[in-house]
């Protein structure tokens, strides 16, 4: 048994220590955010954040989490009330298949908390270990520029 | 008798070749898509194959309408775009629509989704399906109220006239309204009066996407579900010769190992437990491997070395000369569709039916695969669409299907469902078939092209299911199935040959398609087919040639291009991007041009590209893409743009990067380290697409259009930068370099 908080919930999880937290989010916690793309850590379709940095969830095993606060897509807004990052891929319209989707934005999630008004250049070097397929690329790195646009406008207002 | 002899004559002559081949091209009534090629009933785009209005549209009693489609969303928007179709021509604001995607068991069979012809067939069922039944609504109407169909509107779903008359749709409709077959013509929406069709209507699948909802086949849970794995061989052909397959028998949580011949996987009640028992029992069997590679430094060579059926597509004038100015050879490696999300699919069977929730782009091909695999009727097998990742092609998809269903057959009445790991994907799927192109041309005294010759060789671009011998684990089984014959699509869209006839008005010229019926390695479709190397090869062709002529590369075009359309989306490329008065790029920056119409027979597509090259490494950068698409008329706009930036950056990412690796017995590129594609770090600066409407006009495709332009203006541009012609794909960073070195040894001495 092994304790992990979940998008802030605390869950007993009964799969075994050395499992990848990629199959503890999808199988036991039956969470769809996180997805298998190439269980390497090469292309980031896994990507959740744990205590706010982005790592690979089909590499990291959960005996490593223990305590640790993990943070997955479901954590940062549902469709009908999305997050600032998840809304603004919703506006730029930044998906083709949108398999890649996820993990983008988990890692963008990390970049705009720790550099909140990122250049582009900030924006292509926080995502270059995701892959996406279908050449959505240029939606995503308009979607980020945007998402910290509504941010800082919005932390403007709540002044 | 006179007519045997002169048969038998030309059976055994010269000219056996061609006539036998030519036979066997059109004796396939096989279009990429699966559509007959000849229309049965003169209907409009697939209601011809399914005339039935209610096949189409559904309406309840409150109104609502059900639209079925028998394509399905491969992440290109078209859901969205169907819905805006149905809409428009129903007269039913967009949320009281619901789509139906390809499923056996729901929907017509409209084949695959493929060819970029998903807008034109379904589109235009759909199209007109709708605008029937609103005449029928409409026609109901006027009978209850007794007024002329001339009093009355359809508008928001309700049917209104003179003196009140007023009708919501869910009261007109009953039992057979619908139940009845279209009419060859349909009185369609002005587009001057769209309200819905050519809007940037949101994509109805993206919410779900980005927070976690079940959005692809991946996600599904099935109650009582278990997850499979498969051994695959390590090479093609392989052999299971034993397993020892006890002591992964013997791991908690391991159900069952199944194996039939050389098909081996496994099934256990977690995934995590399922991936370790495969890397055990693939640790634990022994195989004999026969496969015998190319060599894969010398592809081309190796690729126009093997037998050939060939066939003249385009003969003209004289364009045999005694010498010519461009003598090329263009080729491509074997690309991966390389989706993000390795193919999964859900099987479930029970006594004598069997259910495959798969993301295949062909539900009814593969239904019947699997039924004719399994002995069973058609009917007991039933084929769901749910998304995966984007497909590009044919991926994985199917054989994952028949790799769930072979494991759900050996544990009945629980669903099972199957997920590839990244080497299999990257091993097993059907890539881009690798390809060779050579060009000869010349010009005449007045700088236009004199003579043009193109010749191509590819294997079969188009191994999809239909016959069971497509499918990875049928070929495995104790018993299997052979591979099927490979398909040569015929023109004029064309397999290994599309668009290897050039738009251009060429007086003198020749192609001639070289099917190759070996296949080296797995192959089928994969976006814009042959048309990715032809386009590259002509476009980079126009751009040397015109530097022979002492002309702009874009003039050059036109001057060969009497399609208005053409000469349309070149010319507002060139003008949005400033090419007339593109100012002389500084030391490692150059520019480049590329157009094609898809397959001659969909959309139109230029790109003009401003490039930078890092000197020191070779690595190339997009700084700046202009596009121009005329894709007909318009169904949503940003989906047509999407299309076509991700179009531009994919083609970007094969042409820079990509090539599949092989030694002389297995593929080698098992992960996106062996096989890299682009990343952020060479993502184009900016990328601009013009969308030129063509209201009322025919729909064209738009997903595939920008590749081959896209390829060989990074070709030109690299050449306008580096001054050498590179003309073996991929234009990698080493290769680049490399051009750039012997050219600055060429300028020193």
């Amino acid at each position: 048994m092994t304790t992990l908080t979940v998008n802030g919930i605390g869950r007993t999880v009964s799969s075994t220590p050395d499992t990848p937290l990629l199959y503890v989010l999808r199988d036991e916690l039956e969470l769809n955010g996180a997805k298998f793309g190439c269980g390497l850590g090469q292309c980031g379709a896994c990507a959740v954040l744990v205590d706010g940095e982005p790592v690979f969830s089909c590499i990291t095993p959960v005996m490593l989490l223990e305590g640790r606060d993990i943070r997955t897509l479901e954590g940062l807004g549902t469709a009908e009330a999305p997050g600032p990052l998840q809304a603004a891929f919703i506006e730029e319209q930044t998906a083709q298949c949108g398999y890649c989707i996820a993990g983008m934005i988990m890692r963008a999630q990390a970049l705009l908390e720790r550099i909140p008004h990122p250049g582009d250049d900030d924006i292509l070097t926080a995502l270059e270990p995701q892959l996406c397929r279908c050449g959505t690329h240029m939606r995503i790195v308009r979607a980020v520029r945007r998402a910290a646009q509504n941010m800082a406008r919005a932390s403007e207002a709540g002044r | 008798m006179s007519h045997a002899i002169s048969r038998r004559d030309v059976l055994r002559g010269t000219g056996a070749l061609v006539l036998a081949f030519s036979l066997s091209r059109h004796a396939f009534a096989l279009t990429e898509t699966g559509a007959s090629e000849t229309a049965l009933r003169g209907l409009p785009g697939s209601l011809d194959s399914t005339p039935l209005l209610d096949a189409w549209i559904g309406i309840d009693a409150g109104g609502n309408a059900t639209i079925f489609t028998g394509k399905a969303e491969l992440g290109q928007g078209i859901k969205t775009a169907l819905l805006q179709v149905a809409a428009e021509e129903l007269k039913l604001p967009l949320p009281r629509l619901t789509l139906v995607t390809a499923d056996t068991g729901r929907t017509p069979n409209e084949g695959y989704t493929a060819a970029s012809h998903s807008v034109q067939e379904s589109g235009t069922a759909i199209r007109n399906a709708a605008a029937q039944v609103r005449e029928i609504l409409i026609g109901e109407a006027a009978r209850r109220a007794g007024v002329g169909i001339d009093r009355l509107t359809a508008r928001a779903g309700v049917v209104t006239g003179p003196d009140g008359v007023r009708y919501g749709y869910g009261q007109l409709v009953s039992d057979q309204l619908l139940h009845v077959d279209a009419q060859p013509t349909s009185i369609l929406t002005d587009p001057r009066d769209f309200t819905v069709m050519d809007r940037p209507v949101p994509r109805v699948d993206i919410p779900a996407k980005v927070t976690g909802g079940a959005a692809y086949v991946q996600d599904m849970r099935l109650p009582g579900m278990v997850h499979g794995r498969i051994v695959r061989p390590p090479s093609y052909g392989a052999l299971l010769l034993s397993v020892d397959a006890g002591p992964v028998e013997a791991m908690p949580g391991v159900i069952k190992v199944v194996r039939d011949g050389s098909f081996l996987g496994v099934i256990a009640d977690k995934e995590w437990t399922a991936i370790q028992a495969m890397r055990r029992l693939a640790a634990r069997a022994q195989w004999e491997e026969t496969a015998q590679l190319p060599d894969e430094a010398r592809l081309p060579e190796a690729l126009m070395a093997l037998p050939s059926r060939d066939q003249t597509i385009l003969d003209v004038g004289q364009p045999d000369v005694p010498s010519y100015a461009i003598n090329a050879l263009f080729s491509r490696p074997y690309l991966a569709h390389g989706s993000i999300g390795p193919s999964c699919a859900i099987a479930h069977a029970d006594d004598d039916a069997l259910t495959v929730w798969t993301h295949t782009q062909g539900v009814y091909p593969l239904r019947n695969a699997l039924a004719t695999l399994f002995g069973m009727p058609q009917e007991k097998v039933r084929c769901i669409h749910v998304e995966g990742a984007g497909c590009y092609g044919q991926n994985g998809a199917d054989d994952a299907g028949a790799d769930a269903a072979m494991l759900a057959r050996a544990l009945p009445g629980r669903p099972v469902r199957v997920q590839w790991m990244r080497e299999q994907e990257h091993a097993w799927e059907p890539f881009g078939p690798g390809m060779a192109a050579h060009i000869r041309a010349t010009l005449g005294p007045d700088g236009s092209i004199a003579a043009w010759q193109h010749e191509v060789w590819s294997q079969s671009h188009m191994m999809r299911p239909g016959p069971p011998g497509t499918l990875l684990a049928a070929r495995d089984i104790a018993h299997p199935f052979p591979p099927p014959p490979p398909v040569d699509l015929p023109m004029p869209e064309g397999g290994g040959d599309r668009n290897a006839i050039p738009l251009y008005v060429l007086p003198n010229a020749r192609a001639v398609n070289h099917f190759l019926p070996e296949m080296p390695l797995r192959g089928s479709s994969m976006r814009s087919l042959g048309g990715y190397l032809n386009v590259f090869a002509i476009e980079s062709t126009m751009d040397d040639l015109a530097r022979l002529a002492g002309q702009d590369p874009v003039n050059f075009r036109l001057r060969h291009l009497k399609d208005e359309r053409a000469i349309a989306v070149i010319t507002t490329t060139a003008e949005r991007f400033g090419w007339k008065e593109r100012p002389r790029p500084p030391a490692g920056s150059g520019y480049g041009f590329g157009f094609a119409r898809y397959k001659n027979l969909e959309a139109y597509c230029a790109v003009a590209l401003e490039i930078a090259i890092d000197q020191d490494t070779g690595r190339t950068v997009i700084l700046r893409a202009v596009a121009a698409v005329d894709t007909g008329q318009v169904v949503n706009p940003d989906g047509v743009r999407n299309q076509i930036e991700g179009g531009i950056v994919q083609a970007a990412s094969w042409t820079l990067f990509e090539g599949v690796r092989f030694d002389r017995r297995r593929v080698t590129s098992v992960d996106w380290a062996a096989y890299p594609i682009l990343r952020f770090a060479h993502v184009p600066r900016a990328v601009e697409v013009h969308v030129i409407d063509r209201p009322g006009l025919p729909f064209l495709g738009s997903g595939e259009a920008a590749q081959g332009p896209t390829g060989a203006a990074l070709a030109n541009a690299i050449r306008d930068v580096t001054g050498a012609r590179l003309r073996a794909l991929p234009l990698d960073a080493a290769k680049v370099q490399a051009a750039m070195l012997a050219a600055s040894f060429k300028a020193a001495r």
